[in-house]
């Protein structure tokens, strides 16, 4: 016990600002990646060959392409190849291209989710919506999406929590975050061994349970009475 | 329906038995270490100069001071197994006797020693750098700033450097390997870890004469070898060691791990002081 605590002593600063990282690339990603996502859900569910065409390869390139990949090739190819420097800051143009691979990869499953809240709109709605004459985007976004949104909270919410989780893929790209800092741990203070282990486990559990909860509660309210 | 569940039940069943011939294995994979005709001993596969699997066959100084230090302890070639032991498993391995003995860049600390008790040092590394080959800049831990730098999360040469040199530009990869591309493509200026993990990067194939070792080095990391806290063999271990290093196959050893680099070892090697084996 002596010992646990002392690696809290030791690194109990870092440990909070690591995970701070973690929580930071959530958040931007998460945001992005909404944006991105229904952008993506518009043109799946669009009248226009062309864009449906393009949404659907999106998805299907990036849904299909592991995260660790789109990362590391964020690294080698963007910062190797090019050496592309989107900050002036050395660590922080590491932490945007992680931002970047996680939204480009999160969008595909965000976009899929939509869609799912799409399914769940009576097709009357669009008919109405047509009938009362809007065009495509007023309709979507007066009628369907608004009813898309709220038969898509768990869903979303899956991908919120996968989104959390998949920021410890950011350490392939150099970002100082808690799964790298857990490394660190393992090798330096080889004596706590599996506790540094459970003590990171943790850390994720205590974020991701109550937004589990939180997501199942609003899913609840929200849904649409039909 | 009917017919459905007697297929889940029969997939679970399957499942169910190969979980637990999985289990069956590793226990008598386990019980090998103690029957003693068979050494278990576990190195990097993946380090080349140190810890390397090419095939079927092991390569590198890491294995080689085991090979000998096998026979010295009484096991011929065919007795010996090479496993797998990452860095992040190594007290794992140990403690659970899934190995007996441990060569794989092992740095003795008194963290270690908690759970896990050390031989040797049969070599005492120092953290380097490596430049590209035609790089003249860089000459030591002190014309590092500004530089753009390289190293693998979580390893003591990441950490060292990140409180040394606080106007370093680190990158963190995975493996060195991941460094190697990126300083070759001038994206990096060096790669930082032990002096011998450096040299056996550069004595590879691939990269001879692209890279070499500055030659500076900055810590001293004695790498020991990992047992059991329960071991007998410890003092055993340290008189092969020194009977490797006087017979001159120590040097034999690392002479052909690193050639073509111009490394040379720091003046701390060959090691004459071992741990005490209390």
């Amino acid at each position: 016990m002596e010992g646990y605590l002392s690696l809290w002593d030791e690194y109990g600063a870092r440990i909070m600002e690591s995970f701070w990282a973690n929580l930071q690339l959530t958040f931007w990603a998460f945001i992005a990646c909404a944006v991105l996502g229904t952008i993506l859900a518009i043109m799946r569910i669009s009248p226009i060959p062309s864009l449906r065409a393009f949404g659907t390869a999106y998805v299907n390139i990036f849904r299909n392409t592991p995260l660790t990949i789109i990362i590391a090739f964020g690294v080698f190819v963007l910062f190797g190849v090019f050496k592309l420097q989107l900050s002036e800051d050395f660590q922080f143009n590491f932490f945007l291209i992680a931002i970047i691979g996680l939204t480009i990869y999160h969008a595909s499953f965000f976009c899929e989710a939509i869609r799912s809240g799409v399914n769940t709109v009576p097709l009357g709605q669009a008919e109405a919506a047509r009938a009362i004459g809007l065009g495509f985007l007023p309709a979507a976004r007066m009628v369907i999406l608004p009813q898309a949104f709220r038969g898509a909270i768990v869903p979303m919410g899956n991908v919120l929590i996968a989104l959390i989780k998949n920021t410890t893929v950011a350490v392939a790209g150099s970002v100082a975050e808690i799964s790298g800092l857990m490394k660190t741990m393992i090798e330096l203070r080889a004596d706590q061994g599996i506790l540094i282990f459970l003590t990171v486990a943790m850390m994720f559990v205590v974020i991701v349970v109550p937004i589990g909860l939180l997501i199942t509660s609003l899913s609840k309210k929200l849904a649409v009475a039909r | 329906m009917r017919k459905n569940r007697f297929g889940a039940f029969a997939a679970m069943a399957a499942v169910a038995a190969l979980t637990l011939t999985a289990c069956g294995g590793s226990d008598a994979g386990g019980g090998a270490s103690s029957d003693g005709d068979k050494v278990r001993i576990g190195i990097k596969f993946d380090q080349p100069g140190l810890g390397f699997k090419d095939g079927d066959k092991y390569t590198g100084f890491d294995v080689d001071v085991a090979r000998y230090v096998a026979n010295e302890l009484g096991y011929d070639e065919g007795k010996i197994e090479f496993v797998s032991a990452p860095s992040a498993n190594r007290e794992t391995l140990l403690e659970t006797k899934q190995v007996d003995m441990i060569f794989a860049t092992y740095t003795i600390n008194d963290a270690r020693k908690e759970r896990v008790a050390f031989a040797g040092p049969y070599f005492i590394a120092g953290q380097d750098l490596l430049v590209r080959a035609d790089d003249t800049a860089i000459t030591g831990k002190d014309s590092l700033d500004g530089k753009k730098l390289c190293s693998v999360t979580g390893s003591t040469s990441a950490e060292n450097v990140k409180k040394d040199v606080p106007g370093v530009n680190l990158v963190e990869q995975q493996g060195y390997a991941d460094c190697l591309g990126l300083l070759e493509s001038g994206s990096i200026d060096a790669i930082t870890t032990d002096d011998i993990i450096l040299a056996g990067l550069a004595a590879t194939t691939a990269n001879k004469g692209k890279f070499k070792v500055v030659g500076a080095p900055f810590s001293e990391e004695p790498y020991g070898v990992g047992l059991n806290k329960e071991n007998n063999k410890c003092e055993a271990i340290n008189t092969a060691i020194k009977k490797m290093i006087d017979s001159g196959e120590w040097k034999k050893a690392l002479d052909k791990n690193t050639e073509g680099t111009g490394y040379k070892p720091s003046d701390l090697n060959p090691p004459t002081k071992f741990e005490s084996c209390s």
